[in-house]
């Protein structure tokens, strides 16, 4: 098939039956799972199959009117979970809009990103502290603000100290629709001549709305960076040990000043770009199907059950699965809309005379109704 | 005594630049050109070789990479002082200004300050080719999340600079690049007050003048040519577009029951349309007459051996101001 992702050379690790194997040529990355522990495996199933339930109830609770809209990240949860876990504990992640997998491994309150898309907030999480950055609408904005963010590091120090606690780097997602745009370029650039310490993580699930990649590049994305001196590698995105692995190496490389790199995670979007689109009509079934069998959950199961873990370990998740649901319906119910300041608050940092003014006049002109709808 | 040095504004900026750096060793300067050149206009001319490339450095021509990576600075902890070569190279960073650098307190509900300063030489009046002569603050000033302010003299220059970057906001600071060699005394003692407080120029009683920036100069020789003819003419330097200085202009509208209002950009939805706007809400029983603009004409800025006609000169201001006292 066209869309055959062994196409290209790319890292993998994980075979569609449950297989590890380590080629030759990627012993450098395959080094970086030896220190992964059955606990590990377990915790990116365990990851996995939490933010594809999450995913399914976000989607129900759209259709039931309660989100304004739903952006699903079906199938590219190995490219999400591997790579989140591959970023260090002092690294940076810069999200586009479909990272909640890469969030739930920095500990982002899923509640976070279901009020926004409800249309409680615009994002509200503290970045500082979770090192989870805001979520980007505007696609590739967030590419230039994460290699900014990387000079900056850079500025203080914090690159190839050798010390652990120390050093840092950045990691910026995007997707593959998002290289078109001019900011990613720039922001290539930008990295390439401070040789900035960033990890650009393109998810290439295929589709931009309802166009195909090819409609947004020529050459494979992996090479993109190659003309900027951004040197680049594409990856099973499905497979979870490879997106962890090659994040893990890159973000180590980067810590330790080599300057910027791109890795493209060839992965497939199972669902519709967001719960406005309609994906029948612009591909086919089959396509769907194909990437169905591919899927990097199964995968991981089939790895997990060949190394001896139980019915009694995937009945637990499924559990757990169940809970969550109940929970994020029952938390979803209770959100309330936020007060009018809300809309004044933060505009500025400093004061402002206009927003107070109008501020003022709005909740006025709400009292004068004397409390009535 | 107060330590008053004359100079150019072109020199107070830098001073005032030189000054905020080394405060605060969070501030950078960089840009196209601004490093070992010292910018094409040579307002960094200097800062290179006392803060080093690592505070003061060119980079790759790419106005949204510059705005964009400032951001990301600015997360960092930095004070990014960003340089657009000229008013007409700022829209690529469109983007970037406006849906990111604006919004981005907002969208983390505080939880990030962007104290981010945009310098902008502006305005016509050089004989300049395309996209070098235009005065782009609308634009701006319509953006919610945005500060944006412009000085005259040397001293507001130098103090102006210094107070857009100790801000927690994003500031689009305009620079009159036609007056950039116009000299001034400059108080190095004393902050003349809130970067966005109008300042009476020249009191008077018959007729209010409102101007900013390059415009400043052509208002005060327009009040001169008045005061000759018995005209008594207010002049107010609102210095900060946004927010807009509405009590002070106010004020002098109640008094004097006349407005005219200039500026080299193009009149329609320009800074002058809101001063009119607010005036009229504001002071509308003080009006002896609508509130008149003189502005650059709706059309794009013509080729330099037009910018005569195109840009309001002092006589034009007059006429305007004839116009205003004959109702």
């Amino acid at each position: 098939m066209s869309h055959d992702p062994t196409d290209l050379p790319m890292v993998q690790f994980l075979s569609m039956e449950g297989e590890v194997r380590v080629p030759a040529q990627w012993a450098e990355y395959g080094e970086y799972l030896k220190d992964l522990t059955e606990a590990d495996y377990l915790k990116f199933y365990r990851d996995m199959a939490r933010i594809r339930r999450f995913d399914n109830e976000a989607t129900a609770l759209q259709r039931q009117g309660q989100l304004g809209l739903w952006i699903p990240a079906i199938g590219q949860e190995a490219a999400q979970i591997g790579s989140g876990y591959g970023v260090g504990p002092n690294d940076h992640i810069f999200p586009s809009y479909r990272e909640h997998g890469v969030a739930i491994t920095h500990g982002i309150d899923l509640m976070s990103i279901l009020k926004m898309l409800r249309g409680v907030n615009h994002g509200g999480w503290n970045p500082d502290e979770t090192r989870f950055h805001l979520y980007a609408i505007v696609l590739g904005t967030q590419v230039l603000h994460a290699t900014g963010y990387a000079m900056g590091v850079k500025f203080d120090g914090k690159v190839g100290t050798g010390n652990k606690d120390e050093d840092l780097a950045v990691i910026s997602y995007m997707g593959d629709g998002a290289t078109a745009e001019g900011d990613v370029s720039e922001a290539f650039l930008f990295a390439a001549v401070n040789e900035s310490p960033i990890v650009f993580f393109i998810q290439n699930n295929q589709w931009a709305i309802s166009s195909r990649s090819s409609a947004q590049t020529k050459v494979p994305l992996y090479q993109r960076g190659d003309g900027f001196g951004v040197p680049g590698i594409r990856i099973d995105g499905n497979d979870v040990l490879a997106s962890y692995a090659v994040t893990k190496k890159h973000m180590d490389d980067a810590r330790a000043g080599k300057g910027p790199s791109l890795i493209e995670a060839l992965t497939y979007r199972i669902g519709a770009h967001t719960t406005s689109d309609d994906p029948t009509k612009y591909r086919d079934d089959a396509e769907v199907e194909y990437w169905k069998a591919r899927d990097p959950l199964t995968r991981l199961e089939k790895f997990l059950r060949r190394n001896g873990i139980t019915q009694e370990f995937f009945d637990e998740v499924e559990h757990a699965g169940e809970v969550l649901s109940a929970e994020i319906r029952e938390a979803t119910f209770a959100l309330k809309n936020p007060p009018i300041e809300n809309m004044f608050k933060h505009v500025y940092s400093e004061q402002h005379p206009l927003i107070d003014e109008q501020h003022a006049w709005l909740e006025g002109y709400e009292a004068s109704f004397g409390g009535e709808d | 005594m107060s330590n008053m040095v004359e100079m150019p504004i072109a020199k107070a900026i830098n001073a005032g630049l030189r000054e905020a750096m080394r405060k605060d060793p969070k501030v950078l300067m960089f840009g196209e050109d601004v490093a070992e050149l010292g910018g094409v206009f040579r307002v960094t001319e200097g800062l290179h070789a006392e803060f080093g490339q690592n505070r003061v450095f060119n980079t790759p021509i790419a106005e949204s990479g510059i705005i964009g990576t400032a951001i990301g600075l600015a997360m960092r902890g930095y004070r990014p002082v960003t340089e657009i070569q000229f008013d007409g190279f700022i829209f690529p960073a469109f983007d970037q200004i406006t849906s990111q650098l604006a919004k981005l307190q907002n969208r983390s509900e505080g939880f990030l300050n962007m104290p981010v300063v945009i310098r902008v030489p502006y305005g016509g009046g050089i004989g300049a080719v395309e996209h070098h002569s235009e005065s782009p603050e609308a634009y701006f000033a319509h953006t919610p999340g945005l500060r944006v302010i412009s000085p005259s003299t040397p001293n507001d220059a130098y103090w102006m600079i210094q107070q857009a970057i100790e801000s927690t906001d994003p500031v689009l600071f305009f620079e009159p690049k036609r007056r950039y060699w116009q000299k001034g005394a400059v108080n190095l003692d004393a902050a003349p007050g809130s970067m966005h407080q109008a300042r009476v120029v020249v009191p008077g009683n018959d007729v209010t003048l409102v101007a900013y920036g390059p415009m400043m100069n052509v208002a005060l020789q327009a009040a001169a040519l008045g005061a000759d003819e018995g005209k008594s003419i207010e002049v107010i330097d609102i210095r900060s577009m946004s927010p807009i200085d509405f009590a002070t202009i106010v004020e002098s509208v109640k008094k004097t029951g006349r407005l005219v209002i200039a500026h080299e950009a193009n009149t329609f939805v320009s800074v002058s349309s809101e001063i009119a706007a607010r005036v009229s809400e504001l002071a509308f029983y003080h009006l002896e007459a609508p509130a008149i603009r003189v502005g650059g004409f709706d059309v794009p800025y013509p080729a330099a051996k037009l910018e005569e006609q195109f840009l309001p000169d002092a006589d034009r201001i007059l006429d305007a101001i004839d116009r205003a006292l004959a109702y």
